[in-house]
């Protein structure tokens, strides 16, 4: 079975005063109809990872790699036209915050609607239509009256349900979710993440959830990466996460604090050189 | 004895319809040398009670007593050098034009300290920070170091008492390990009291000896560590928050 999108030896590069500084390092993984977990703390490359994906890094950076296709074409050769059929389309992403991520001056109708013409051609009333489904589909209560709000006048988790369903509309094959619940509280965090979850379930979509908190990947997702300094340190089955090998692994579960294993002192990380240096594990399958 | 005693305590903005009670009737007690969280979430009310104690939220009503001092509209000198803050955000609270020098002079030479020099050395140390760190600005520094560098800076004049606005939340785990581990060490060597605000309960277990839990404005439990542990909240809200703090669980999900 060919995967949804296959990344080999992805490399993302920016020059700096002090020569190259590679932000991401030989990552390889395949995406399957699957929920992808990428986990690493601020710098290890996992946001990146991301964005190269769908080539949204600004030169003077660069994007290379052996391999980046999705169902067999070749991302990394597609014009800039060819991508914009590719994002929003194909692969949508979903990113941290809300507030920074709508349009504050654009209704959420003609936020929504636009990205689907745009995508489809269809007319004004289909996509009205449409826009009223999929707010539904994020349990979004009262749409008509939301569709002419502006996002200043939704909470966070609002908006984030509002962003998820601009970038299902186009019901796209691939979600990249880039920490798409640290903006917000925990019950609407539960919230998200399960409108999350069963809108990759019905429609059979590739998720890849890029966050640092461990418990929820663990929970949430099916497989893990876990990136350091750019590169993939270890691969495992989401739910064997308290059973990873990597010492930098192990160091992060034992610096979290436990509810229910209280511990005087929490362990402190000994980062090791090595780590940096290591070639990157592969996440093919 | 306690040394923080808040009893009735209301904090509003606004006036007329615009009237907001940001906080409803609070009501809590810290033991000297406790350490006492408060959780909730965004716009439950648990950082206006710190801002109404360190005289940032100036409509409130009700009793917070801290140590000697019964606060009023005017608060005595003695009382900002006994109670100090650190704030959540490591970037935006450090002046990004000053020095960690400067900083910590300034704070010194205003609460009237002779030997600032050796103070600043002792500080710097005290946070696991070395003499090299004295003329960083904060953007030479990661975001744990700026954070040991507010630590330092509410250790200056000495408090007995201080409030910690979600200290580690814009910390990386391995960091906020680190950082946690510091303000268990100093809590120790300075017999200071703390409370805690937090989102992350897991942070506060691991803190705290008491937390209350806060919901709209009021608190609607206040449960010890003991109890937390055993999971064994009184509240319905209380067991939402435990069992959202143990990662995404799609039957609580639909349940919700």
């Amino acid at each position: 079975m060919t995967p949804l999108l296959d990344v080999k030896n992805l490399r993302v590069t920016f020059p700096t005063r002090q020569g190259e500084f590679e932000a991401v390092r030989g990552v390889s993984f395949t995406l399957g109809k699957e929920r992808l977990g990428i986990v690493g703390e601020s710098g290890s490359g996992k946001s990146m990872t991301g964005r190269a994906i769908l080539r949204l890094i600004r030169p003077p950076g660069r994007v290379e790699a052996d391999k980046m296709e999705l169902h067999g074409r070749d991302l990394l050769s597609m014009s800039e036209k060819e991508m914009q059929g590719v994002r929003g389309q194909k692969i949508s992403m979903v990113m941290q915050d809300p507030k920074f991520s709508l349009n504050p001056v654009m209704t959420i109708a003609d936020q929504i609607m636009e990205i689907y013409r745009f995508h489809t051609g269809a007319g004004k009333k289909a996509a009205w239509a449409k826009a009223i489904e999929m707010l539904e589909a994020v349990s979004i209560r009262d749409p008509e009256r939301v569709m002419r709000s502006y996002p200043h006048e939704m909470s966070g988790g609002m908006g984030q349900r509002i962003m998820i369903a601009m970038m299902l509309v186009t019901e796209p094959e691939i979600l990249i979710a880039d920490e798409p619940t640290s903006a917000l509280d925990v019950s609407v965090q539960t919230q998200v993440l399960s409108i999350i979850d069963r809108l990759v379930r019905e429609r059979g979509m590739g998720l890849i959830f890029i966050s640092h908190d461990l418990k929820l990947v663990s929970s949430f997702c099916d497989r893990v990466l876990i990136m350091y300094a750019g590169r993939v340190v270890e691969v495992c089955e989401a739910d064997k996460l308290d059973q990873a090998t990597h010492p930098y692994t192990r160091g992060l579960l034992g610096s979290l604090p436990d509810i229910r294993e209280p511990k005087d002192r929490l362990e402190v990380l000994k980062r090791d050189e090595t780590w940096r240096i290591a070639e990157s594990v592969s996440g093919r399958t | 004895m306690s040394h923080i005693h808040i009893e009735n305590l209301n904090v509003w903005f606004g006036d007329g319809a615009d009237r907001v009670d940001a906080v409803k009737n609070a009501t809590f007690d810290v033991p000297s040398g406790a350490s006492f969280g408060l959780v909730g979430e965004s716009g439950s009310g648990k950082s206006t009670i710190l801002r109404a104690m360190m005289g940032l939220a100036p409509t409130w009503s009700g009793t917070i007593q801290v140590g000697d001092f019964k606060l009023g509209k005017k608060r005595p000198k003695e009382f900002y050098k006994d109670v100090q803050m650190v704030f959540q955000d490591p970037y935006a609270s450090l002046h990004p034009r000053h020095s960690v020098d400067q900083v910590l002079g300034e704070t010194l030479s205003l609460h009237g300290f002779k030997d600032i020099d050796n103070r600043i050395m002792k500080l710097l140390d005290d946070v696991g920070l070395g003499p090299a760190f004295r003329f960083r600005y904060p953007h030479q520094l990661s975001g744990g170091q700026r954070q040991r560098v507010a630590i330092a800076r509410a250790l200056a004049p000495e408090p007995s008492v201080i409030l910690l606005d979600e200290p580690t939340s814009a910390l990386d785990v391995s960091v906020q390990a680190e950082v946690l581990n510091l303000l268990s060490d100093l809590r120790e060597e300075h017999k200071l009291t703390y409370l805690m605000v937090s989102h992350n309960l897991a942070v506060v277990a691991h803190m705290c000896d008491a937390t209350a839990v806060m919901q709209n404005g009021e608190i609607v439990e206040v449960m010890t560590v003991e109890d937390m542990r055993a999971m064994n909240p009184k509240h319905p809200y209380t067991k939402h928050l435990l069992d959202s703090s143990f990662g995404y669980n799609p039957n609580a999900a639909q349940s919700a």
